[in-house]
């Protein structure tokens, strides 16, 4: 249905006359050129399309538009301060967090809505909660040693 | 075809170009290397170098350690050059990248060109600084008073040289950037969101296009009706022979004007299926028997297995001025240029392949079929046109690692060695199928070997490190099942039946580092060695596992592996690479294979098909060991290559009980324990 949506994207407010029922993910990726944001698998199984609403992890190939409005979304796009990394970006390059990197801005975006909840996870939340997310390559290991040192 | 040398310079601009001719051989080809030159490296005014290279990046590390090659030769810091990968119109032809090819045939071509650059821009500083005292450091030159860099000695130059293998390359102990620890080139790109895959092209006027897909392979189609589809407003619709597509701007429209077309399609029966396949392999391609007299006779079985790279098969193609560009996620731009010229009749000069960074492959995008849909789809629209398989389709048209079958029958004396090898194996091919260990008269018979088969009832393909896996999984099964038998710890037998320096020596590395208590299994204790040759590369690994005796459930926690590699350029690269391998590894071990019947795929996505997920990764170490003499080895296989063996072997340490079969799903495993 035709609605006229509102919500804040990175920061900044976002207004768009257009099918509340669209996904999020195809909606970010083409009206709005973020392309960080990747499509894995349409079913909220693997991750790759995670970005951050009202703080909360989310799979945008499984969210409404309808389902954004009036809240904040974040995405890869919206972590770099003034051309400076987020501790978390910081970190995956550091521990070598990522080889094809198709995974890794949900990954980040996964453990970015984690460290918000909970600023200091052990490894065993750690683990848990990025458990749902799938990384071909075999990063885990240095994914969650990157977690770790951004939650410091 | 191709642009002669000094069309090529005019193409890249002036500066310094080196071109190098490589025979076939050296680069690891089969077929031969085009003998007209091409660009390698480019110093441009402004001091950037560029290196070109026709392998492509899809997490394996390349574009980092290629560069740290040229850097070395160079004497420039790695950061200051440019990657340009995989784009037929501006890189050198090639083979494609697999096989653990390209550090190993493609870098010293790298080195030697980055070499003869050096040469001739310290010629050009000598002049002009009157010395040739001269160092080097960062592109700058130096006689230790004035200074003068890379850019000011190329700027207004056009020099194009051919590489004579004359210059000389820097000596290990020289090496300042080979062999260092270096973070990733890529690393920014990729945290920020920034890194371009196919996917992210956006060409003026594209199209998503969505296509029909038979319910199974071999069905044939009896009747369409696409008048629905063609009702949506903005809709495209293409039918044209077995091509049929839905196209529009929007890829959820196009998806939804796909679910309206109708059609009714003729299955053929099914042959086999997930459990059949190894006795309807064995009953149609029938071995020569030559197990008489051996001891010890068993028979090892694997399923087919996907790729599952995160990003599915995608590729963008625009057709203009009578040109085809295609930006497609492909292990092999120039066989993706030979395919998409013939399936659309233009010559091969009137298509350019460009390769974004691929995510992830695996052997998986060694074929780029989408690229070929989309090339036809821009044809007949006259517009870009974007094909991205969605999960279902990349689990469909995958070429699968085919299932397998070996049987090995083998002999020992009282002393503890190997005295007979009977090994066959169908549809594993024959790649670390060697016995590895001093068997005198050891026999190896590979049958159904890829490309020699089409009993597969869909298609298959190489599949990291391809058939080594199943292959090393059998023999280091049955190694240890000899070992048992001798009551003879199974570190020792394996020492006590193998010369090779180096195997030994990454067999007692990893043993060592693992903490290996000597004893005969099973010790109840579940610890596992095994052992392998891939690539150039040997690889040891012991790991511990703990098996639930009731449900079956195998937690593997802790891998340890050695790795001898020759001269590592990327310490880090290369165990980055190792890692990646064993947490891989886990998922063909004990949980991945592919569920069919004949040639319907009963896997559509992660909900069936099951991938290691961070709960199942153990506690992961690794060990290059050091070896400067020998030339770089290969490093994005080897380390997959014996997981199946040294989980089995930690299994049966554990629980006393052999598993033939892998995966070891909990099912499997529960009905080993009770037989």
């Amino acid at each position: 249905m035709q609605h006229d949506i509102r919500f804040r994207l990175n920061g900044r407010p976002v207004s768009m006359d257009t099918d509340d029922q669209r996904l999020l993910l195809w909606v970010l990726r083409g009206d709005l050129e973020l392309t960080g944001t990747k499509y894995g698998c349409g079913l909220g199984i693997c991750g790759a399309c995670t970005v951050a609403v009202d703080g909360q992890a989310m799979r945008s190939c499984q969210t409404r538009l309808g389902d954004v409005q009036g809240k904040n979304v974040v995405t890869i796009e919206g972590l770099e301060r003034d051309g400076k990394l987020h501790p978390l970006q910081q970190a995956f390059i550091e521990h070598g967090g990522f080889q094809c990197g198709f995974c890794t801005s949900g990954m980040i975006m996964n453990a970015w809505s984690l460290l918000q909840q909970k600023p200091h996870p052990s490894r065993d939340a750690i683990v848990e909660e990025m458990d749902g997310n799938l990384c071909r390559c075999g990063a885990h290991q240095r994914i969650i040693a990157a977690i770790q040192e951004a939650s410091k | 075809m191709r642009a002669n040398r000094r069309e090529f310079c005019k193409l890249l601009g002036g500066g310094i170009v080196v071109l190098i001719v490589q025979p076939a051989v050296l680069l690891g080809q089969r077929r031969d290397y085009p003998a007209d030159p091409n660009a390698y490296l480019r110093i441009d005014e402004n001091g950037r170098v560029t290196l070109f290279s026709g392998k492509i990046e899809m997490g394996q590390g390349v574009h980092t350690s290629l560069a740290q090659r040229a850097a070395e030769e160079l004497g420039v810091s790695v950061e200051s050059i440019t990657m340009v990968m995989g784009d037929t119109d501006l890189c050198p032809w090639d083979g494609g990248t697999h096989g653990s090819q390209s550090t190993r045939f493609f870098g010293p071509a790298v080195r030697a060109a980055a070499a003869e650059a050096r040469t001739v821009l310290m010629k050009l500083a000598s002049q002009k600084l009157g010395t040739d005292q001269l160092t080097v450091a960062n592109g700058v030159v130096t006689d230790g008073k004035r200074k003068v860099t890379y850019g000011e000695l190329a700027k207004g130059k056009e020099i194009a040289r051919l590489v004579d293998g004359k210059a000389v390359l820097r000596s290990v102990k020289e090496f300042k950037v080979i062999g260092k620890a270096t973070r990733r080139l890529d690393g920014k790109d990729k945290v920020t969101g920034r890194a371009m895959y196919a996917g992210d092209l956006r060409r003026p006027g594209m199209l998503h296009a969505r296509l029909l897909r038979p319910p199974m392979h071999g069905a044939t189609r009896k009747s369409l009706d696409t008048s629905k589809a063609k009702a949506m407003a903005g809709v495209t619709v293409i039918e044209n022979g077995d091509l049929v597509a839905v196209l529009h701007a929007d890829p959820e429209v196009a998806n939804s004007a796909l679910q309206l077309i109708k059609a009714e399609w003729e299955k053929p029966a099914a042959a086999f299926d997930t459990e059949s396949v190894g006795d309807y392999f064995l009953k149609n391609v029938p071995g020569t028997d030559k197990s008489v007299g051996a001891t010890f006779e068993s028979t090892f079985r694997t399923g087919y297995l996907a790729h599952a790279p995160i990003e599915t098969h995608t590729a963008v193609a625009e057709l203009k001025d009578g040109r085809l560009t295609a930006w497609v996620g492909t292990q092999g731009p120039f066989q993706i240029r030979s395919q998409i010229a013939q399936a659309l009749g233009l010559d091969e000069s009137k298509v350019r392949v460009i390769t974004p960074f691929v995510g992830g492959g695996f052997g998986g995008k060694s074929r780029a079929q989408q690229a070929i849909e989309a090339a036809k789809l821009a044809q007949i629209t006259g517009k870009p046109v974007m094909v991205t398989w969605t999960r279902a389709e990349e689990f469909f048209y995958d070429t699968f690692g085919p299932a397998a079958v070996v049987k090995v029958a083998a002999s020992i004396d009282d002393k503890g060695k190997i005295t007979q090898w009977d090994y066959t194996s169908w549809a594993s091919g024959g790649r670390s199928s060697e016995v590895l260990y001093d068997v005198p008269g050891a026999k190896i018979q590979t049958l159904m070997a890829r490309g020699s088969t089409n009993l597969h009832p869909f298609g298959t393909g190489p599949w990291r490190a391809p058939g080594a896996g199943t292959n090393v999984f059998a023999r280091e099964s049955q190694i240890d099942i000899m070992a048992a038998a001798a009551k003879i710890d199974p570190l020792e037998f394996r020492l006590r039946n193998m010369s090779d320096a180096r195997g030994r020596r990454v067999l007692q590395t990893a043993a060592d580092a693992f903490g290996w208590k000597g004893g005969a299994g099973p010790s109840g204790q579940g610890r596992g060695i095994a052992v392998s040759m891939d690539a150039g590369t040997w690889c040891a690994m012991a790991a511990e596992v703990a098996v639930d005796r009731k449900s079956g459930e195998i937690k593997v926690k802790r891998v340890v592996a050695a790795q001898d590699m020759g001269i590592v350029i990327n310490p880090d690269g290369a165990k980055m690479q190792m890692e990646g391998c064993i947490s891989m590894g886990l998922g063909y071990v004990l949980t991945e294979e592919l569920n069919f019947k004949g040639g319907e795929i009963l896997d559509q996505n992660f909900v069936t098909y099951t991938l290691p997920r961070f709960s199942m990764v153990p506690r992961i170490e690794t060990i290059l060991i050091s070896n400067d003499d020998l030339a770089p080895q290969g490093g994005g296989e080897p380390a997959i290559v014996p997981m199946g063996a040294v989980i089995a072997n930690a299994v049966f340490d554990a629980v006393g009980v052999r598993m033939y079969r892998l995966p070891m799903i909990p099912s499997r495993v529960l009905a080993a324990l009770r037989s």
